[in-house]
């Protein structure tokens, strides 16, 4: 029999803690995936942030570091300076890049630091109980927004990958989802070609991959799909927003790192 | 061995699998595994296609899919 669909080799072989149908395991094989397929197994550095995903250390077969709130893309900076031939890319959700981290990725995009971000946006706090994001919808119920986010009160929800393009450093930069087989196949070709990005040397990378938080959303998994592709998609619309063959512009960055 | 390849014990029983099922081969098991849930099985062999769906939207990584 030829296999069709293989579990990939930089994931190690262990049951996660993320809730059923939690799309943070769709994205770890997407990552583990690009690695294997570009053959930077043994050159990957991870560094994971507070949230959630913090135990990706122990689901990726690869090095790993795990960094202080927020703080992945300074950490990201500092092994890919020291190490010159290290992939190191950065695994963060919406409360940890969007919220707490927002002054380190937006610099680490200014310097066009050569490191690949790939940012989880499931417009809510998933560890910590349900609390609103700075990415939690205008309306979307919470347990610190019990009658839905008020833009009076809260201001609209951040778009980090339509922020980050703007920044000359910023050499790719996308938007994908993860809520339908379409979707997942198009997240798998952004997320390789950031970390072809970085492999070439060309600068910064992120991809902010739409996702899901079945528990604190209250929905069945299923559900939590179809509601990201109502609502969130709209708000957050899907595709690159920077590419490396993008015309030149006089106030592109030079790459570092 | 089967099309679809199932490892019951790591499942989650989210789901996705059988809703994204093209053949609608997959379905919830009654049984319950060790971890308190339902896990998806393959209950409709000669339907399935082998496109492997259910292995690219499986957040858990316990489907593996071959073709004959």
């Amino acid at each position: 029999m030829k296999q069709v669909y293989a579990v990939p080799k930089s994931l190690r072989p262990v049951p996660t803690h993320y809730c059923p149908g939690c799309t943070h395991g769709i994205i770890h094989k997407l990552v583990a995936d690009a690695i294997d397929e570009l053959g930077l197994r043994d050159r990957a550095v991870g560094v994971a942030s507070v949230g959630c995903s913090v135990f990706s250390y122990d689901y990726f077969d690869c090095d790993f570091q795990q960094a202080a709130h927020g703080r992945a893309p300074a950490v990201a900076t500092g092994i890919r300076r020291a190490v010159p031939d290290a992939i190191v890319f950065t695994y963060q959700g919406d409360g940890d890049l969007a919220s707490i981290g927002t002054a380190e990725i937006v610099h680490a995009a200014m310097r066009s630091e050569n490191i690949t971000v790939i940012f989880v946006n499931n417009a809510i706090y998933g560890m910590t109980g349900g609390q609103m994001a700075p990415t939690t919808l205008v309306g979307q119920k919470t347990t610190t927004s019990p009658r839905g986010r008020q833009p009076a009160l809260a201001g609209q929800p951040l778009r980090i990958a339509e922020m980050l393009a703007t920044i000359p450093g910023a050499t790719y930069v996308a938007r994908v989802s993860t809520t339908s087989p379409a979707h997942i196949a198009r997240a798998g070709r952004a997320i390789k070609k950031a970390f072809q990005v970085q492999a070439a040397g060309e600068g910064f990378s992120l991809v902010e991959c739409l996702s899901t938080c079945p528990t604190n959303w209250g929905m069945s998994p299923v559900d939590a799909m179809a509601w990201v592709e109502k609502n969130m998609i709209p708000y957050y619309p899907l595709g690159e927003f920077r590419t490396p063959e993008m015309p030149e512009t006089p106030e592109r960055g030079q790459a570092n790192g | 061995m089967k099309k679809v390849v199932i490892d019951e014990a790591k499942c989650k029983g989210c789901g996705l699998c059988v809703h994204f099922c093209p053949k609608s081969a997959l379905a919830m098991a009654d049984r319950i595994n060790s971890r308190g849930y339902h896990p998806a099985e393959l209950v409709d062999e000669a339907s399935c296609i082998s496109c492997g769906i259910c292995g690219r939207v499986c957040p858990d990584a316990v489907i593996e899919v071959f073709k004959p």
